[in-house]
């Protein structure tokens, strides 16, 4: 990289990217750089980073919606809704332990990445929680999309689009997002000792009940040491939690464990612990572990994910962990990514994505990283972002290859 | 009434080949499914905005996606405008035909698919009513959270248009928020699916912009939604307040305490003896806003939400407190409000304005929209969900008289450029339609719109799909 630019203002970041759409120099765009490590190689001499652009603008808890500048740190938006006994509903991930990043995380960041922890399973995504966003587009004009309130169709909602794009459709500048109120009371229910087939029928047996489970996890027995410095009892861990006010909470506490005595030992994890251990979900801990080894995050069926697994199993060395009822699987590889077996196995249990979410330098440039489209759907793909980004300056081929390139 | 809005001029070579397009069609669907005799179009030429009607060149029912797709790819060819509809009751005008445009009506295709209890997803066909997944799933647990007050009429794919919400998207969202994947055909006739059972999409989130899309990026012929455990039970209290600055306060107060009902309906004092008069569902006559907040859980649960909200309620000078005992009170505190839009129209033509406000904006917006109307020489009634800032002022007015109607329109038009003043939006929940369309640039600066446009023309380059909607006539793209 030649040169950095961090721009103080919406108009600043407007020159810059006007200046390089003229010099045809496309810009990588990136926040804190924590996840920058996601997606192909990028060949842009140039950066454009939002982390001067920091800075909470506008938050009303009683209005239960907050604005901040793109920059700003993820921290800092946390440390000011604890404050006000609010959260981030959708528990947004923090890259930097599986792929060995360092910096802050940015709120615009984590946005450009949808990303989304356990409670992602019953609370929606990050997309699901940004109401409004100002963005530079590809012409180099900063544009409006969406708003501050929680209902609202008025025109395209170029909102969800920008979420999760990788910084490939504009640069976003400033967000506006829902928070919820800070759950009183937390309380986890194990089942020890589950196979991963059973673990999938236990966790639909529970998502299935009145009782608001709020996240569902399944931790097999080659990574439960790695979470709660091993504390967790012996064997593989299906994790349920329950989230809300303490007499919801104890209500729905003994539905849950009666429904779920029948598939083996159950104990509880009070609060504390509680907290770690789904932070320690949310953050991937299992993988978590200093190498560069091909990690692929799967999004499927919830039911499918541990199929899909156990029949790459037979073809190739993996270690896998669950969240999102097994919708979600974290998946290392010993050697090869195996991305074209693993992409025929997803779509044989009926479709789903995968993103290879970590893997070197040389992998992440021959492999593709995300899950490669039918082809009328990469071509619609293509003109929205010839829609925003007519010349291809924002962080070209992260995510797809585009005309003429390589 | 004399219109305001006004359409597309028809394409003239569309016009005069009307014979032609029409024999043609009747290769694409079944004889009986196409429907072109003048007085069988009748029901086609409005939805649920009725100032409005245009006949269209005719109407196709299609059965399956592949007569959908052959529909499409038809028009496509000779630059034919298509019109989508599902059930017809847009309160935006979003299913209004035009002259010149072959209407593509999803309702026969009206099957659930599957209902996979293990994932929790339904997958229906676009024409299957909202209120129909959750009467299938019911008897599993289940339900499908999004409910349109329309949802024993409208359709989820007028649902997935208009992006619907409902009483109770406060605690489960809107339409987005609950669909996972689409099977649709885009302009030209290519079928594409987008996402699945999978909790998010792979690549751009493009089924994000389909939805609350209006039927302009293609037409959606099926979807695989959320369905989620039914609660054990729900209760509403009805509370009384003295002043509808009380009642916004206790709503933000609520809140702000950490419960998020599954419900807070608003209503004022005009909405309260409507209602009352029509329902007799026990209403105090006596106070100058209700509000009914609902919570949902075990009996313990409930019992232990609804003492701390009416803990809440007292310390903002509630005069009526009414908690249900028993099913047929909570049925009674709902009847009032769920006939709310029926009473009114008992009494007088309305217009229903949608637009939402930032929660702290809520007694100001109220007391301005009743400066406003009666400003206009008309009477409103506001009727809303208090939780998401989305009001829903009814303005009265009659309409066979022209003068009225037309201050009704300024009202209306005045009610929402207030909306967007105090930080909100237009429409929360009934899309822009012809209704709203001409007020996007209160809203968006020309920049935004016309980003909004060159995304839509990724879709649909030639703007055939429901063409005289959403976007201003003036500026588009050429």
């Amino acid at each position: 990289m030649r040169q950095f630019y961090y721009p103080r203002t919406e108009a600043e970041a407007a020159d810059i990217v006007r200046s390089h759409i003229a010099s045809k120099m496309p810009l990588r765009i990136a926040g804190g750089n924590t996840r920058a490590l996601i997606g192909h190689p990028v060949a842009a001499e140039y950066g454009l980073r939002s982390t001067s652009l920091s800075g909470i603008l506008a938050y009303n808890p009683a209005e239960m919606v907050m604005t901040a500048r793109a920059g700003t740190p993820v921290r800092e938006i946390e440390a000011a809704l604890a404050e006000r006994n609010q959260m981030l509903a959708f528990e947004p991930m923090d890259h930097r332990g599986v792929l060995g990043t360092s910096g802050e995380p940015t709120i615009g960041g984590l946005f450009a990445v949808n990303s989304s922890g356990p409670r992602r399973l019953t609370a929606g995504a990050a997309r699901d929680h940004l109401l409004g966003i100002r963005f530079v587009n590809g012409r180099g004009e900063a544009i409006k999309a969406g708003g501050r309130v929680m209902k609202n169709v008025t025109g395209l909602d170029l909102v969800k689009l920008l979420a999760g794009s990788h910084g490939t459709l504009g640069f976003l500048t400033e967000v506006t997002f829902k928070v919820l109120p800070a759950q009183a009371e937390t309380e986890t229910v194990l089942v020890s000792g589950l196979g991963e087939a059973e673990a999938a029928i236990a966790m639909a047996t529970a998502m299935a009940l009145p009782v608001e489970v709020s996240a569902a996890a399944h931790l097999p027995f080659t990574v439960r040491h790695r979470f709660l410095g091993n504390r967790l009892p012996d064997g593989a861990a299906t994790i349920f939690r329950l989230e809300g006010l303490k007499a919801s909470v104890k209500a729905r506490l003994q539905t849950l464990v009666s429904a779920l005595a029948g598939f083996g030992p159950v104990s509880r994890i009070a609060a504390p612990e509680s907290r770690m251990l789904w932070q320690e979900v949310r953050d991937c801990r299992a993988y978590a572990d200093g190498t560069s080894r091909a990690l692929w995050r799967i999004s499927v069926a919830p039911s499918a994910g541990h199929r899909i697994v156990a029949a790459l199993r037979l073809e190739a060395g993996v270690d896998a962990c669950y969240d999102w009822q097994g919708g979600l699987v974290w998946m290392r590889m010993e050697a090869d990514p195996e991305a074209d077996m693993l992409r025929r196995l997803i779509k044989a249990a009926g479709g789903g994505h995968a993103t290879l979410i970590r893997a070197s330098e040389a992998v992440r440039a021959s492999v593709p990283v995300f899950e490669p489209q039918a082809p009328a759907v990469a071509a619609l793909s293509a003109r929205v972002k010839a829609a925003l980004d007519p010349d291809g300056i924002f962080n070209p081929g992260l995510m797809y290859q585009e005309k003429g390139e390589r | 009434m004399g219109e305001t809005i006004r359409f597309l001029t028809p394409k003239a070579p569309v016009l005069s080949r009307r014979d032609v397009i029409i024999a043609d069609l009747r290769e694409l669907v079944p004889a009986e499914c196409l429907v072109h005799d003048e007085r069988a179009l009748v029901p086609f030429e409005t939805d649920g905005f009725i100032a409005y009607r245009r006949r269209p060149l005719c109407v196709a029912l299609p059965g399956t996606t592949a007569e959908v797709a052959a529909l499409l790819k038809y028009c496509h060819r000779y630059q034919i405008p298509v019109v989508p509809r599902g059930a017809g009751t847009s309160l935006s005008g979003g299913a209004i035909p035009e002259e010149d445009a072959v209407v593509i009506c999803l309702s026969r295709m009206n099957r659930i698919l599957e209902v996979d209890a293990a994932n929790r997803t339904a997958t229906v066909q676009a024409g299957v009513t909202n209120l129909s997944i959750s009467d299938r799933v019911g008897p599993e647990g289940f339900f499908y959270a999004p409910d349109p007050s329309s949802q024993l009429a409208c359709t989820i794919g007028g649902n997935i248009g208009m992006n619907s919400g409902g009483a109770h998207c406060l605690k489960y969202g809107v339409t987005t928020n609950n669909l996972l994947g689409v099977k649709m055909v885009l302009a030209d006739g290519e079928v594409i699916e987008l996402g699945g059972k999978a909790l998010d999409s792979g690549g751009y989130d493009l089924l994000g912009l389909v939805c609350g899309s209006e039927g302009q990026l293609g037409i959606v012929t099926e979807a695989t939604v959320r369905i989620l455990a039914r609660p054990e039970g729900a209760r509403p209290v009805l509370f009384g307040f003295e002043t509808p600055e009380d009642a916004g306060a206790c709503v933000s107060a609520i809140i702000a305490s950490g419960i998020i009902p599954v419900a807070i309906e608003f209503m004022d004092r005009e909405a309260i003896a409507i209602c009352e008069a029509f329902a007799h569902a026990g209403y105090p006559l006596d106070v100058g806003a209700l509000l009914i907040v609902e919570v949902e859980g075990s009996e313990a649960e409930m019992e232990a939400m609804l003492q701390s909200i009416i803990a809440i309620a007292r310390g903002f000078g509630v005069k009526t407190v009414k908690e249900s005992q028993s099913a047929m009170e909570a049925a009674a505190i709902w009847k009032g409000r769920k006939s709310a839009f029926g009473a009114t129209g008992r009494i007088a033509d309305y217009i229903c304005m949608d637009g939402t406000v930032p929660l702290g904006q809520l007694s100001h917006v109220l007391k301005r929209t009743g400066e406003i109307v009666s400003g206009h020489g008309l009477r409103v009634a506001n009727v809303f969900h208090a939780g998401d800032g989305n009001m829903h002022p009814l303005i009265l007015y009659d309409i066979n008289d022209p003068e009225e109607a037309k201050k009704a329109e300024a009202a209306g038009n005045d009610i929402l450029k207030l909306c967007v003043e105090a930080g909100g939006c237009l429409t929360g929940e009934h899309g822009v339609g012809i209704e709203k369309r001409d007020l996007m640039r209160f809203q968006f600066a020309e920049a935004d719109l016309q980003q909004q446009m060159a995304v839509r023309a990724a879709f649909d380059p030639g703007w055939l799909l429901n063409r005289s909607k959403v976007f201003p006539l003036e500026g588009r793209p050429e």
